[in-house]
């Protein structure tokens, strides 16, 4: 099972484990990455988060089949949030589960790493005096 | 033909659109169309990558463009 979500609201920790929750599988692993209130000395007062939402459907789904290629694992949640962020919330939650714990870390370490290549969702990082579009130069 | 690009990120900044129009030969490759946007827009060589999508799927520079294809800016993408 693969359950893809894109949403400014909340990201809900409980409703990704619930998803991914399957009396078959004997672990979950789960990885949640959330805004950092620093970045390279300064300080951040918000991100904003852009997606271009079909595409970025798309990208997650192939990572996630890859995921269960590689790893065959049995269930993958992943939720990314768009919008305004403030640092400590979380912008994207990723549970997998399976009976077998080593696949479980494997596949959510593998799909993070990828969304962060290829999957079309942006973020700006306003800091008190200015903001930047983060890896968009070299 | 009119192309309709849409932009994301920062290159919603460098076009000062989420939707630009675009003039360009029928039949034009991916290619042709970056050289083209290049040429208007030479802050777009200043990033560290950016990738043309046609509905969806990030295109290879021989790909030909029709005007039904749906076309998207890729900058440098930084989700998560």
């Amino acid at each position: 099972m693969v359950d893809i979500k894109i949403t400014e609201n909340k990201l809900d920790l409980t409703d990704c484990f619930t998803l991914a929750s399957d009396p078959a599988c004997g672990g979950m692993a789960s990885f949640v990455g959330t805004v950092r209130n620093h970045t390279k000395g300064k300080s951040v007062t918000r991100l904003e988060y852009e997606c271009y939402e079909s595409m970025a459907v798309k990208e997650i789904q192939k990572i996630a089949d890859k995921a269960i290629f590689l790893f065959s694992v049995k269930n993958i949640v992943v939720h990314h949030r768009t919008g305004i962020l403030f640092p400590g919330d979380a912008a994207v939650i990723i549970v997998v589960s399976d009976g077998h714990r080593n696949a479980v870390f494997d596949a959510c370490s593998f799909i993070i790493e990828n969304i962060k290549k290829t999957v079309p969702i942006w973020k700006k990082e306003i800091f008190e005096d200015g903001e930047e579009w983060v890896s968009a130069h070299p | 033909m009119i192309l309709k690009i849409l932009a994301f990120g920062i290159t919603k900044d460098i076009f000062g659109t989420s939707e630009k129009e675009i003039e360009i030969n029928e039949g034009a490759s991916i290619k042709a169309l970056k050289e083209l946007l290049e040429k208007d827009f030479p802050e777009l060589k200043r990033l560290k990558s950016y990738f043309i999508a046609v509905d969806d799927e990030y295109a290879e520079d021989d790909q030909i463009i029709t005007v039904s294809n749906e076309i998207a800016i890729i900058p440098p993408v930084s989700g998560g």
